[in-house]
């Protein structure tokens, strides 16, 4: 096995169903028929394969496993993949995601379906890549290039608004990604080298880190997104179709809090000390003001785009806690956001297939005519509420007991997140689906079809394992998660020691 | 083996009911959740003998749930005393509800969804009291919140009852975030949550201080006081109870089994689980016997004056428990428990009574809308009797064992904390006696005043109703008697074993055996007292009522309004919220955040790509063409700078 580079295979996969759905053409239908299938095909295999990532993962190590390297720009740039505990899971959680979105799209799009796969084939790709990367160069090609099929995801198959919201996720998420590229050139030029690993054991001056870390953390944040960077994210959800949503809500925005894990916090250790007290505070900000927010919105989207910041606010809290639980909370609520909220913004999808729109007030009463729906939804929201025994109650906790340890002020504004929470949830899922059904057009919506369930059990199993058996999930996370705390702590004595040599 | 069965069918059977309802049918759901939860009440009685008879606890550990760094926890059933005590409540009490609910629910539509939650909520009420650690506690102590939520709303077409699940979700939530904040305070200070590690370890924090929000607070206080806001949301306590009378909104096999005998004392078995860290707390168990003695006070003012029959049980539940608290304030902790044992059996009783009723008058509830019925439903008449001698402390039935003794704890307590919760509980004795029978009056006696078409059909519930209330009556009527011995009297300490930890200086259990003899007439007279005005207003003179609440219409008027509290909280928290929810939604990211930063260039750039292309495809060369750029610089720089040898 050791010459079978498993995460190449993994990443460049989704390309051949690319190539297959460019071969095949023919009739509008029938081009589209063969391009779903293809597209399912292709997700489905690349998932199984992606599994044996996880079967030859090493719980033991804390360091990058499965390690392909090869010449490629020279001097110091190289071809670089690997994962280690903290990269691994998010890769099975955008394989996993994405036959989903495929499912989600079939009866869904109709116009151009071909161009649609092949947008969500080379978006997988490029998130892969994201996790895999290991040089700083391939990560910001995937990164960044991993907007280009977002975007013409939301601007082609989107709302009516699309190309506004287009426009401002793009405006965002290019203002931050310049300062990260002007950072990383600045990192090329002391280090020599691009390679994150190297990258990670260097130094940088106490001063610089500042900089560089800022610099990063712009970046980060908007893809996060954190208050008060979030606004482009509503718009964006509410204008996406639903597996854009899906994508949207589920991986693109753990990109953030996984490029704060892989480079905020090791490569800058003393930076991320300095700036935790504001991390922590524009967290606590945006799961109050979102969640308050969320509180009165009318669109059933942009209500859930909005609990989706509040509960990132969480993961960047636990994040910052450098304990134990704060990080391996961190992660597996990200891991637990995207299953949850995906398969919220799955749930709308399903009524605004429907009855096409997406405004609170033109529902009410479905539970009579989709009892199968109403458990559904109830489900997920139990599970975005944070219910013990679903996936969302295991990482919040653990965030929450990580962050006591450092702040209980922090411990104890992010907890009144979890009254709020159930409050939007619940008057979401009241006004949605309880009540009489008095509107004439409801009166016709069927209940959930074979398709749709199909969407659903492996999300709703998935976020119960989670929840009941979380093991097997924080054991990948043990070992690469001490090894970070260990060497944030080195460097923290190591600044100590210097301090009073100085003095 | 046993055990596990005991906690796992109910789930098992909810998810068979649930899942396939439609298969199985509704005769079908009803036969699979009564039976399941049938036979666990029959082997919790087995394992209550065992267990707490026979004395010998232990603790079964199924699987690790949550294990990172030293925050390791496991998914276990600990059984000792105090867990089979709870065990029989829950599973006798859901068994009868169950069977109940087959002759009540009969022209529902959604039979097997109304048993699967029944089943589910048993399910989970039998994590919460087999917990072994903090986190399980919490599991369960939300899995009945969500049971509760889901029932309270289960005639989901009427707002008031959505309204009503709503209400009692967030309000436990409130309570929820302060037990939430306990664990992780008792993680820190502990580095751990297994309650034999905490417990044992206790004592050495006692009066240590940490740093909680910026203050020096003492550690098992502060730890303590969060827990018991926690079991405040859960037990309807003053401040926090106010979910509990709308939750009346559910079915009333529902009231009966979570909001009266089961779920609402989740708080008081947590406290008492808890007693080896609040003994070490006086401060925390002054607190807890001032909010108990005050709702004790407080639910029974409310109760005096309300015309919905339910609701005057549910004020009734939520004073008793009130009694429970201020019983754990005083350091009687086995007292609570007793009364919250025998309350189970009389208050169940007195609901599901009243839930057969209903039944008979057509889905009425409103007392002033009753009268004489006690010749058409006799033998509803004669188990709400009972309940109520029961309740008020009639001799020698189970209420007059539990209630005197908490009562009397109290006294025994001596001055200060105890001497207030002693008063308020005498007060609240007399008012408990004068709704009571207030209740019967008004239901059972006087001249019908329903219309002729409901009187015409009252008729009393079929037996799958009346065998329930049968069992409750038998529990109502011995369970003082034959249990006080074990519960309170001479046996206690080997009852109670390890389960129940009093510290060295709590001489309550001892004392209070021998109050003097004014201490022990006086409950009884309150309730004779009780019984007698309340004859006297609505038997003999029944225009008294209606002249007091004409003299004193803003007492009235205070007390049937529930002390405005429903009036206050949505003025001082849900408006203002809503409020700030859309100010800051428009004025926060709508102007600020977007009308500074991305509308106003994204309107140029709009502009600009609108006169470049009317394609959608044109624009994402823009964007490759930036990205394409970016990395044109940064190779360029790589070469440029020398990097390329």
């Amino acid at each position: 096995m050791a010459d079978f580079n498993i995460l190449s295979w993994v990443t460049f996969l989704p390309l051949a169903g690319v190539v297959l759905i460019m071969l095949t053409g023919g009739k509008e239908e029938v081009a589209a028929r063969n391009a779903r299938a293809v597209a399912l095909l292709t997700t489905l295999v690349t998932f199984v394969l992606s599994l044996g990532i996880w079967y030859m993962f090493d719980n033991s190590q804390g360091g990058f496993q499965m390690v392909e390297k090869a010449e490629w720009l020279g001097g110091g740039i190289n071809y670089h993949m690997g994962v280690d505990g903290i990269s691994m899971l998010f890769i099975i959680l955008t394989t996993f995601l994405m036959p989903i979105c495929v499912l989600a799209s079939w009866d869904a799009i109709t116009t151009r379906v071909r161009e649609y796969m092949i947008a969500f084939l080379i978006m997988e790709t490029l998130m892969i890549g994201v996790f895999c990367a290991l040089d700083m160069v391939m990560f910001y090609l995937f990164f960044e290039a991993g907007l280009i099929p977002m975007f013409l995801i939301i601007g082609i198959w989107g709302g009516k608004n699309r190309v506004y919201a287009s426009y401002k996720f793009f405006l965002y998420t290019l203002l931050g990604s310049v300062l990260m590229l002007a950072a990383m050139i600045t990192m090329y030029v002391i280090a020599g080298t691009t390679d994150i690993p190297t990258l990670m054991a260097t130094n940088f001056d106490s001063n610089l880190q500042l900089w560089l870390w800022l610099a990063f953390f712009a970046s980060f944040a908007v893809k996060v997104p954190m208050w008060p960077v979030h606004t482009w994210l509503p718009d964006a959800h509410v204008q996406a179709p639903t597996a854009g949503s899906v994508i949207l809500a589920g991986v693109l925005l753990k990109m953030g809090g996984y490029g704060l894990l892989r480079f905020s916090i090791p490569m800058f250790p003393e930076a991320s000390e300095y700036f935790t007290p504001l991390v922590f505070f524009m967290s606590v900000v945006a799961i109050i003001y979102t969640s308050l927010v969320a509180l009165v919105q009318k669109d059933m989207k942009k209500l859930i785009a909005y609990s989706s910041v509040a509960h990132m606010g969480f993961i960047t809290i636990g994040v910052f806690t450098f304990t134990q639980q704060g990080l391996e909370g961190g992660i597996l609520q990200m891991i637990s956001h995207g299953i949850v909220s995906g398969a919220l913004f799955l749930c709308v999808g399903v009524v605004y297939d429907r009855l096409h729109t997406r405004e609170i007030a033109r529902y009410g009463g479905l539970v009579h005519r989709m009892p199968k729906y109403a458990l559904i939804f109830m489900f997920f929201t139990m599970a975005t509420i944070g219910l013990p025994g679903t996936s969302g109650f295991v990482g919040e906790f653990l965030i929450l007991v990580g962050a006591y340890q450092v702040s209980t002020v922090t411990a104890f504004f992010a907890t009144t997140g979890v009254i709020l929470g159930a409050a939007y949830s619940l008057w979401l899922y009241r006004r949605v689906v309880f009540g009489e059904l008095v509107k004439e057009d409801l009166k016709t919506m069927l209940d959930v079809n074979k398709r749709e369930i199909a969407i659903f059990v492996p999300l709703i199993a998935v976020a119960l394992w989670i929840g009941v058996y979380p093991d097997p999930f924080l054991d990948v996370m043990h070992a690469s998660v001490t090894n970070l705390m260990e060497q944030h702590q080195a460097s923290m004595e190591m600044v100590k020691s210097s301090l009073h040599a100085a003095k | 083996m046993m055990y596990v069965l005991i906690v796992f069918l109910p789930l098992i059977a909810s998810l068979i009911a649930g899942l396939g309802g439609r298969k199985i049918g509704d005769r079908g759901s009803q036969i699979v959740t009564t039976g399941a939860v049938a036979t666990s009440a029959i082997l919790s009685w087995v394992a209550f003998f065992q267990v707490a008879i026979g004395g010998n606890p232990l603790t079964i550990e199924l699987f690790t749930w949550i294990d990172s760094g030293s925050f390791d926890v496991s998914w276990s059933l600990r059984i000792d005393t105090l867990t089979a005590v709870m065990l029989v409540v829950v599973n006798t009490v859901s068994s009868l509800v169950h069977l109940y609910s087959i002759g009540y629910m009969s022209h529902d539509p959604h039979k097997p969804r109304f048993m699967a939650y029944l089943s589910l909520f048993t399910f989970a009420m039998l994590m919460l009291v087999t917990a072994d650690n903090f986190l399980q506690l919490y599991f369960g102590w939300e899995g009945v919140g969500l049971a509760s939520y889901l029932l309270i709303g289960f005639w989901y077409k009427k707002p008031s009852a959505n309204a009503a699940s709503m209400k009692a979700f967030v309000v436990n939530r409130v309570g929820d975030f302060g037990f939430a904040l306990g664990i992780m305070a008792i993680y820190l200070v502990f580095d751990s949550i297994s309650f034999d590690t905490v417990f044992a370890a206790a004592s050495s924090e006692a009066g240590n201080t940490f740093n909680f929000l910026g203050f020096e607070v003492d550690i098992l206080t502060t730890i303590c006081l969060l827990l018991f806001v926690g079991a405040m949301g859960k037990s309807a306590q003053l401040g926090l109870h106010t979910w509990l009378p709308d939750a009346m909104e559910g079915p009333t096999p529902v009231s009966a089994l979570i909001h009266a005998a089961t779920m609402v004392t989740a708080g008081v078995f947590m406290v008492a689980r808890c007693s080896p860290i609040f003994e070490f707390s006086p401060t925390a168990l002054a607190v807890v016997t001032v909010v108990g003695a005050s709702t004790a006070f407080f639910a029974a003012t409310i109760g005096l004056v309300q015309n919905d029959i339910k609701r005057v049980i549910a004020y009734s539940t939520c004073s008793q428990l009130g009694y429970m608290f201020f019983a754990i304030g005083v350091g009687a902790y086995p007292i609570a428990i007793f009364h919250l044992f025998t309350h189970a059996f009389f208050k169940a009783l007195l609901f599901l009574g009243s839930g057969s009723v209903i039944h008979a008058v057509s889905d009425e509830q409103d007392m002033r809308k009753m009268g004489g019925l006690w010749k058409h439903i006799k033998v509803t008449y004669i188990m709400m009797f009972i309940g109520t001698l029961a309740l008020t402390g009639f001799p020698f039935l189970s209420g007059f064992y539990s209630k005197d003794a908490i009562i009397e704890a109290a006294y025994a307590f001596g001055p200060g904390v105890g001497e207030y919760a002693f008063w308020c509980g005498v007060g609240a004795a007399v008012m408990t006696s004068f709704y009571s029978w207030r209740l019967v009056f008004m239901t059972f006696h006087g001249k019908p005043r329903a219309d002729k078409e409901v009187m015409s059909h009252v008729h009393e519930s079929p037996q799958v109703m009346l065998i329930p209330l049968y069992v409750l009556a038998i529990g109502a009527l011995g369970a003082g008697f034959v249990f006080a011995p074990y519960f309170i009297g001479e046996h206690y300490k080997e009852f109670w074993g390890t389960a129940i930890f009093l510290s060295e200086t709590n001489t309550v259990m001892e004392e209070f055996h021998h109050p003097p003899l004014w201490v022990i007439l006086l409950p009884l007279g309150a309730m004779l007292l009780g019984l007698l005005v309340s004859w006297n207003m609505y038997v003999r003179r029944t225009d008294i009522p209606v002249q007091l609440a004409k003299t004193h219409s803003a007492l009235y008027q205070f007390l049937l309004n529930k002390w405005y509290f429903d009036e206050l909280y949505d003025y001082v928290f849900v408006r203002p919220s809503k409020w700030l929810g859309k100010k800051l939604w428009a004025i926060g990211d709508t102007m600020i955040i977007d009308g500074l930063g991305p509308n106003g260039v994204a309107a140029r750039v709009v502009d600009l790509a609108k006169r470049a292309s009317m394609l959608q495809s044109g624009y994402v060369y823009h964007y490759a063409f930036a990205m394409l750029i970016g990395i044109a610089a940064f190779v360029s720089f790589f070469f440029l700078s020398g990097g390329g040898h």
